[in-house]
């Protein structure tokens, strides 16, 4: 370990062209020279005849080009392929928490409007992370069947991502899947393991709002039964549903006025 | 495990890393990061060949480039080309095995600061043939391996119940979860080390024995 | 604002740098035998991952966007250089305060927890303000976890334990425990 802190303070003193080696309280000098001699490094004391600056990014040049090269090449063979893995994952959830969905598109929220998303032409495709997205999902006819709307919230452990489909006219979750979560495991990560939980989201009413009740106890159609055991995580689950329903309600349900749409409803029918 | 005395060099390059200077047990280098991913066997494998393949690459590009590199600023071209090949099997694991890159995530970013390759190529790498360095690179990099396997596997077995995924007991097996947490990383290290300490001293005791 | 205080407790005590992500476990179990060395070291940390963040941020908003294939050795060089600016110009400008953390910054600058800070600050996107709340509880927790393995290990030095255990064995044996009780921070921001 003294080896890496050596190595490291040699590489900074490097990067200015230094040599000179430093004095370091509580002996770790000392350590640090015994280390080099321990892994047979010549100590860097000995002053020799200095090399031209020219030879110096020379080196550095040559190692860089190399790097480079392998690196670049590495990127365009790449790419593609990790975001097409990309898609295929975000398709995978998105084809779960919408039953019957073939196809989807992008929508985002532009002036209190959503607006389908085109598709990247530039490169910053790192600033996607801050946009938010939520998805139209089609049926095989090209019928709107709802929407699957990622939202996260802060569960026991670390954040909770997740993505649920949410029917729109009707103000039923039709579907929850959970992305990414650090969740105790055997505890906590019940949210996507446990099957019982995930029969809560099949239709779930949003209105007024979700609540979280014990686990046996559910009598309205907009209750959540926890899991014994990981109340935290299930509670979290259900602020994130409610959370984000808040963000994504108003703005849907003009998507749906002003393009005129009609949404293709299965539980709104059963409702009547 | 290994006699490097009665065999060839090129022999002895490669089993030291396994056992005699073992870069986990003996020097307890390059735990930093990678203890983070021993959860599980197959997180513990994955992470034990991504170092194989960082420390492999850069053993041979450093021990080809070693005439070409001046002394002063080796340091920082060693950690060019090793973060060009922590960034290369990133991608690669990224477009390939997607499944694998989103457990590790960022810590296979972490590889770059892996004491153990920057070493090798400092201690090894630099100074010898590229032959020679690609053994010694395989040798550490299969202790390397052997070690984290050796964390994760009973993590794995006690933590979960199962073994690359294959479920090993009945229900009646409630398993210690403590162990898949980040407390089972460390007390799984501190005991390995503390039974390798053990089986040392023994070995010593033994051979002042013979000697007396 | 609640958002923050999220940001700087789950990295201060729930998902702990050192305890439940094993970085920067050299200096951690290096150097931590002394509380006020440990202590010390811990503030270095602090001000390092300031830099980092403030680096990471500028490299991953300006620079990344052309060429992400470059964010390893970005981050790696501009922060060394970044932190060997900053130490000149502290020697100059604050000759005690460089006394006080001058010489542990060499041994920090390019540890696994200042690059995991820059991968995972980057990772999550986080702004500036935020990366800045994160680098500040990020390193509050490594000042944390060293100062108390060397508060436990200063005391395990007068203390009857078998040689084959003494040294790291026992000191990851301690950081187990240690890292055991901060689970119990787990859940503190959900009820």
């Amino acid at each position: 370990m003294q080896l890496h802190h050596s190595l490291t303070g040699l590489l900074k003193l490097e990067l200015m062209g230094i040599k000179s080696s430093r004095e370091l309280e509580d002996g770790s000098s000392n350590q640090i020279l015994m280390n080099q001699k321990q892994n047979n490094i010549a100590p860097q004391i000995i002053e020799e005849k200095e090399p031209s600056s020219f030879k110096l990014i020379f080196a550095l040049g040559i190692a860089g080009l190399i790097s480079g090269i392998i690196l670049v090449g590495t990127y365009i063979y790449t790419d593609p392929l990790i975001k097409a893995n990309k898609e295929a994952a975000m398709q995978r959830a998105i084809f779960k928490v919408l039953p019957e969905c073939t196809s989807y598109t992008a929508l985002k929220l532009e002036d209190g409007k959503l607006i389908e998303k085109v598709a990247d032409t530039d490169k910053k495709k790192e600033t996607d992370k801050e946009e938010l997205l939520i998805y139209a999902g089609y049926n095989a006819n090209k019928q709107l069947i709802g929407f699957a709307i990622p939202g996260s919230e802060p569960g026991f452990q670390d954040i909770i991502g997740a993505i649920f489909g949410y029917d729109g006219t009707g103000k039923v979750i039709i579907g929850f899947e959970v992305l990414e979560s650090k969740e105790t495991p055997g505890l906590g990560d019940k949210i996507f393991k446990d099957a019982d939980f995930k029969t809560n989201f099949t239709s779930l009413v949003v209105e007024p709002e979700i609540i979280a009740v014990k686990k046996g106890q559910k009598q309205n159609p907009n209750e959540v039964e926890t899991i014994t055991g990981a109340t935290i995580s299930s509670k979290a689950i259900v602020r994130l549903l409610n959370k984000t329903m808040a963000i994504w309600q108003t703005t849907i349900n003009e998507y749906i006025k002003q393009n005129n749409i009609t949404v293709i409803n299965k539980h709104e029918q059963a409702r009547k | 495990m290994s006699k490097p005395e009665n065999s060839n060099q090129n022999a002895h390059e490669f089993l030291k890393g396994l056992w005699d200077e073992n870069p986990v047990f003996v020097a307890v280098l390059g735990m930093c990061p990678a203890l983070a991913v021993t959860n599980t066997a197959i997180n513990s494998l994955a992470m034990g060949l991504a170092t194989t393949f960082v420390l492999v690459c850069s053993s041979i590009l450093v021990s080809l480039l070693k005439s070409v590199i001046p002394k002063q600023v080796r340091i920082t071209a060693y950690i060019i080309i090793i973060a060009t090949f922590v960034t290369v099997v990133d991608f690669l694991l990224a477009a390939f095995t997607p499944a694998v890159h989103k457990e590790l995530g960022a810590f296979i970013a972490l590889i770059v600061v892996n004491c153990l390759i920057l070493g090798r190529q400092e201690a090894f790498a630099s100074k010898n043939t590229v032959g020679l360095s690609i053994l010694d690179a395989l040798g550490m990099s299969a202790g390397f391996t052997f070690a984290m396997l050796c964390i994760g596997i009973p993590r794995e077995i006690l933590g979960s119940g199962s073994l690359f995924d294959v479920l090993l007991f009945g229900d009646g097996f409630e398993p210690w979860v403590v162990m898949i947490l980040p407390p089972g990383g460390f007390f799984m290290l501190g005991f390995l080390l503390l039974g390798f300490n053990w089986y040392s001293q023994k070995k010593k005791e033994r051979e002042l024995m013979k000697k007396n | 604002m609640d958002n923050l205080i999220w940001i700087f407790v789950s990295a201060l005590l729930i998902n702990n740098f050192t305890l439940s992500y094993f970085l920067g476990l050299c200096p951690f179990l290096g150097v931590s035998g002394k509380l006020e060395t440990a202590f010390r070291l811990g503030l270095a940390n602090i001000f390092v991952m300031l830099i980092t963040a403030a680096c990471a941020y500028i490299l991953n908003t300006w620079v990344l966007v052309y060429a992400p294939y470059l964010r390893l050795i970005s981050f790696i060089i501009v922060i060394a250089s970044s932190v060997q600016f900053v130490e000149m110009a502290m020697k100059k400008l604050s000759p005690d305060l460089f006394r006080a953390l001058g010489i542990f910054l060499p041994l920090i600058t390019t540890n696994c927890a200042i690059l995991g800070l820059a991968l995972f600050s980057t990772n999550k996107g986080y702004g500036f303000i935020e990366g800045m709340v994160y680098a500040l509880g990020a390193g509050g927790g490594v000042t944390l976890a060293l100062v108390l393995l060397a508060g436990v290990r200063e005391e395990t030095k007068i203390l009857d334990i078998p040689n084959v255990i003494r040294g790291t064995a026992i000191n990851l044996i301690i950081a187990g425990i240690i890292s055991m009780a901060f689970m119990g921070f787990a859940g503190l921001f959900s009820t």
